[in-house]
């Protein structure tokens, strides 16, 4: 099953420069699997090193996060869009 | 970029969200072009967005008010090329969260702050730690 991942600009350089990549897979887990695979230097900026969802990142099925369904479990169907955004924040 | 160029209306739109957020810092995204992968500094958009965090010293832009951007800047074949914030207590200067929370290297970071009355803006990137200014032009 076929589902778009969008990235954001900063994560471009570790894809080939590409805004959207076509990836397999029926949840959110087996998307990021077969996408560190493809591009490993994305690796470290989606995944924790206990393999859980990086804090600094939120990812969106359409439009729901997958914090709030079913994190990396979260399952796709065919023509999904998912959406991977930094996290953006600061403050003095 | 070498100066990040607002109208004049752009401007006020950013200080007037930070004025209306007060008590708490307020931030917003900046849209704009890229020539071959980097920002021209031409802002196509400025959209104010919830700070998350709901607090007078840090700031989260919502989740959902960012994604709502990405999908505006791909509908007009822009991208999201800034983030701005205020700083209600100190200058117009990145904090250490603010530098140690910086997303994109080719990102510009205008920064508003409210301590003194006025708003003063300043900009800047963030390209690994290191702050380097941005010149604000304001344009027609």
């Amino acid at each position: 099953m076929a589902v778009a991942v969008k990235l954001p600009t900063v994560l471009r350089s570790h894809a080939d420069g590409q805004a959207s990549v076509s990836v397999e897979g029926a949840t959110i887990g087996d998307v990021f699997a077969d996408l560190v695979g493809r591009f490993p230097g994305l690796r470290a900026n989606l995944l924790a090193d206990d393999g859980g969802l990086h804090k600094f990142v939120n990812v969106y099925v359409n439009d729901d996060d997958i914090r709030y369904l079913d994190q990396l479990e979260t399952k796709l169907a065919d023509g999904d869009e998912i959406t991977i955004l930094p996290a953006v924040a600061g403050g003095a | 970029m070498n100066a990040l160029r607002l109208t004049a209306e752009q401007h006020r739109v950013i200080v007037g969200h930070c004025l209306d957020g007060l008590p708490d810092e307020a931030c917003g995204l900046l849209l704009g072009p890229l020539e071959f992968g980097v920002p021209t500094g031409l802002v196509s958009t400025v959209r104010p967005c919830r700070n998350a965090d709901a607090s007078a010293r840090t700031y989260t832009v919502e989740p959902r008010d960012m994604l709502q951007a990405m999908r505006a800047a791909e509908a007009s074949g822009t991208e999201i090329i800034g983030v701005w914030h205020s700083h209600t207590h100190t200058t117009a200067y990145p904090s250490e969260t603010d530098v140690r929370q910086a997303v994109d290297p080719q990102w510009c970071y205008p920064i508003v702050s409210l301590r003194d009355g006025d708003a003063v803006m300043r900009a800047y990137r963030i390209v690994d730690g290191e702050i380097h200014e941005v010149p604000i032009d304001l344009v027609r």
